[in-house]
């Protein structure tokens, strides 16, 4: 008798720790952790897993403990379907973080919208956010942004007449379709279209091509991989005096090493993520950027990357709107992450309005030009 | 000449010169085993990626590029030990498959071995480019460019030598001719097929350090290399020797005209619908001796 009373205390007090305890945040995402877009997802994945632990350490959100659910899509469409189905009927995410690739995103978007779910995309293309999708954001840059701050950067330098040289790859062809369209409205001239192959050794045949236009004025060169680092060799070799500019596709130490002395003086738009040191103290963003790449590298010891950035920001974005809604209710969140003003984040301030679910400007981009083999801020800021 | 053609020129033969490396060793498998050899590509990768390894491991420029050679040249010879000739039974089909198979393992090895980083090597002799031409107008060339065109010379010569002049090599010429009647004087097929793979990925290899300097090492730059090498071999006359040569450089100079002065975004589809209108119009290339089907 008195052991059943024991026990019937002591489960009656396990319980009540059980009910004491609140349900968890639940955090969906789906990304490309392996296949042809694992060196985006793999740095998603991890800066997710890193600061959900963090927050959970710091005490968590609403008083609650966080819960990521993550599956890796492969950058495969079908699968992140399939995977996002899960997430909202078994999981029961409350919010959804993800979409590594364009592609796995625009797969996501009808499922989230139907579910009513606040969705976060980290993929770079326009069509993600234009036109505007109630439960839709995302937190990278666009392309189009980043032709924007070339021509701007153009402009200023008296160059008005420009020639485009891009790859076959899916990022050069959208880079190179957004900066035709946006030229005329940003004052400058496209007077030469080149491209070249994936895997072409030699662009010196293209690139004589563009010398031989009269009154080319400046180059850039919308391309990502080893395309852009042969380019700019060639350019060289051909001495070709107009400034040659690269796109935020080759923002990283890589390029540098690759193209080697021939990329003293090129310019490129990149997040200020990529020169979080350099960034004076004065920069809005020089705390947050520095702190993220600290810790990010003293955990995984490799480099830090804009795209794990992006995932920073999409789960602080929508954490930040849990505590300004004070719940977890699907539609206040999604509300909240509308209203999201002066978020600063590794990607760049964020002011989200109905009208713009991205809520980045030109300030986003930091333009860089290499002198001595590193990046060398030239941002006069817009 | 304008300046522009002359660099389009330029650009074709550099180019061409590699095509030219890449189709010998298709020609030479071919002759051997008549069988058209799909990792021939991955041989130029591997050549690339290991000289741009050793140099970043700290070894000097000549020996990492006598290493890789060595290198391709052994993996080579362990592709026919260990996967050509245990099925040399087998139809020629079948053996081409195998290439193909030993093609994507080589390149997931390299991924996984080598990682998929990119790799510079440095040039063989400075980057600052030679102006040809004269004035300020003119076209320039890097120093590269000349280890290029000048080795696939003497690749070249080293390869006619080895084959009218010497016993191996004239053994190896026979068997191409007639495998029986080789066989029947005392030839081995089994050393000619062995000798044959060795050699064509030495220089697959070699093609892969000399162009790397120019357009850097990736663990995926096969496909694309032994793609361009298998259509100048076809556009010469697979199995000629002068005809993989002059395909090569062809092709090479095909692609630069096409994309200095017609569209660049077609660079690719030029070189493949002159290799259609060879096929169909000049089946046996450039060189083809017509391969009469005896009954």
């Amino acid at each position: 008798m008195a052991f059943r009373s024991l026990w019937a205390i002591a489960a009656l007090v396990f319980a009540c720790a059980a009910a004491a305890q609140p349900e968890p945040i639940r955090i969906g995402a789906f990304l490309s952790v392996t296949g042809p877009a694992a060196f985006l997802g793999d740095p998603e994945q991890k800066t997710l897993e890193l600061y959900v632990e963090k927050v959970n350490a710091a005490g968590g959100v609403l008083g609650r403990k966080l819960q990521l659910y993550a599956y890796d899509s492969a950058g495969d469409a079908e699968k992140a379907r399939a995977y996002v189905k899960r997430l909202i009927d078994q999981d029961k995410v409350d919010a959804l973080v993800g979409g590594s690739t364009t592609g796995e995103t625009m797969a996501a978007v009808p499922l989230a919208e139907a579910a009513g779910l606040p969705f976060i995309s980290l993929a770079g293309a326009v069509v993600i956010v234009e036109p505007v999708k109630k439960w839709v954001f995302k937190t990278p840059h666009t392309d189009r942004m980043a032709c924007e701050k070339i021509f701007t950067d153009m402009k200023r330098r008296g160059a008005t007449r420009v020639a485009l040289i891009s790859g076959a790859g899916g990022f050069d062809r959208s880079m190179r379709a957004e900066c035709l369209k946006v030229a005329g409205s940003a004052g400058v001239q496209i007077v030469a279209d080149e491209s070249y192959g994936a895997g072409d050794s030699d662009m010196t045949a293209q690139l004589a091509k563009i010398k031989a236009t009269p009154g080319v004025q400046a180059v850039l060169n919308a391309g990502f991989g080893q395309g852009p680092a042969i380019v700019t060799r060639n350019y060289r070799q051909l001495a070709i005096g107009a400034p040659l500019y690269q796109s935020h596709g080759v923002a990283s130490k890589q390029f540098v090493k690759l193209a080697g002395d021939s990329a003293e003086g090129v310019r490129l738009p990149a997040a200020a993520l990529l020169v979080a040191d350099t960034l004076p103290d004065a920069d809005a963003q020089k705390k947050v950027v520095a702190s993220y790449k600290r810790e990010y590298e003293a955990r995984f010891k490799q480099e830090v990357s804009t795209f794990g950035g992006h995932a920073y920001d999409g789960l602080m974005i929508v954490l930040d709107a849990m505590r300004r809604a004070g719940t977890t209710d699907k539609a206040r969140v999604r509300d909240a992450i509308e209203a999201t003003r002066g978020y600063v984040g590794t990607g760049g301030v964020v002011n989200m309005s109905a009208q713009d679910h991205m809520g980045l400007d030109l300030t986003a981009f930091r333009m860089l030009e290499v002198r001595g083999g590193d990046w060398q801020l030239v941002d006069f800021r817009n | 000449m304008s300046a522009q053609l002359l660099q389009s020129l330029l650009s074709g033969l550099t180019v061409g010169a590699i095509y030219a490396l890449v189709a010998l060793g298709f020609a030479i498998i071919y002759n051997a085993s008549r069988v058209i050899n799909f990792a021939q590509g991955e041989f130029v990768m591997i050549g690339g990626m290991a000289a741009a390894v050793f140099v970043d491991a700290g070894l000097p420029l000549p020996l990492s590029v006598v290493a890789a050679v060595g290198l391709g040249m052994a993996v080579g010879l362990l592709l026919e030990k260990l996967a050509v000739e245990p099925a040399r039974g087998a139809p020629v089909v079948t053996l081409i498959i195998i290439t193909i198979g030993a093609s994507i393992l080589l390149r997931g090895l390299a991924a996984l071995v080598w990682g998929k980083k990119i790799r510079p090597l440095p040039a063989f002799s400075g980057d600052a480019p030679i102006v040809i031409g004269g004035t300020a107008g003119g076209a320039t060339l890097l120093p590269q460019t000349l280890w290029v065109l000048g080795t696939t010379l003497a690749a070249v010569a080293a390869l006619w030598w080895f084959f009218n002049r010497t016993l191996s090599g004239k053994a190896m010429l026979a068997v191409s001719h007639n495998r029986l009647a080789a066989q029947l004087v005392g030839i081995s097929v089994r050393r000619v097929l062995l000798v044959s793979f060795g050699l064509s990925a030495a220089l697959g290899a070699l093609a892969g350090v000399l162009i790397a300097p120019i357009s850097f090492a990736a663990w995926d730059v096969g496909v694309m290399l032994g793609l361009k090498g298998f259509a100048a071999a076809m556009l010469g006359g697979i199995g000629s020797g002068p005809g993989a040569v002059a395909g090569g450089l062809a092709l090479g100079l095909i692609e630069a005209l096409g994309a200095g002065y017609l569209s660049s975004a077609y660079k690719d589809v030029f070189a493949f619908v002159v290799l259609l209108a060879a096929l169909v119009f000049l089946p046996n290339g450039f060189a083809g001796r017509g391969a009469a089907e005896r009954v």
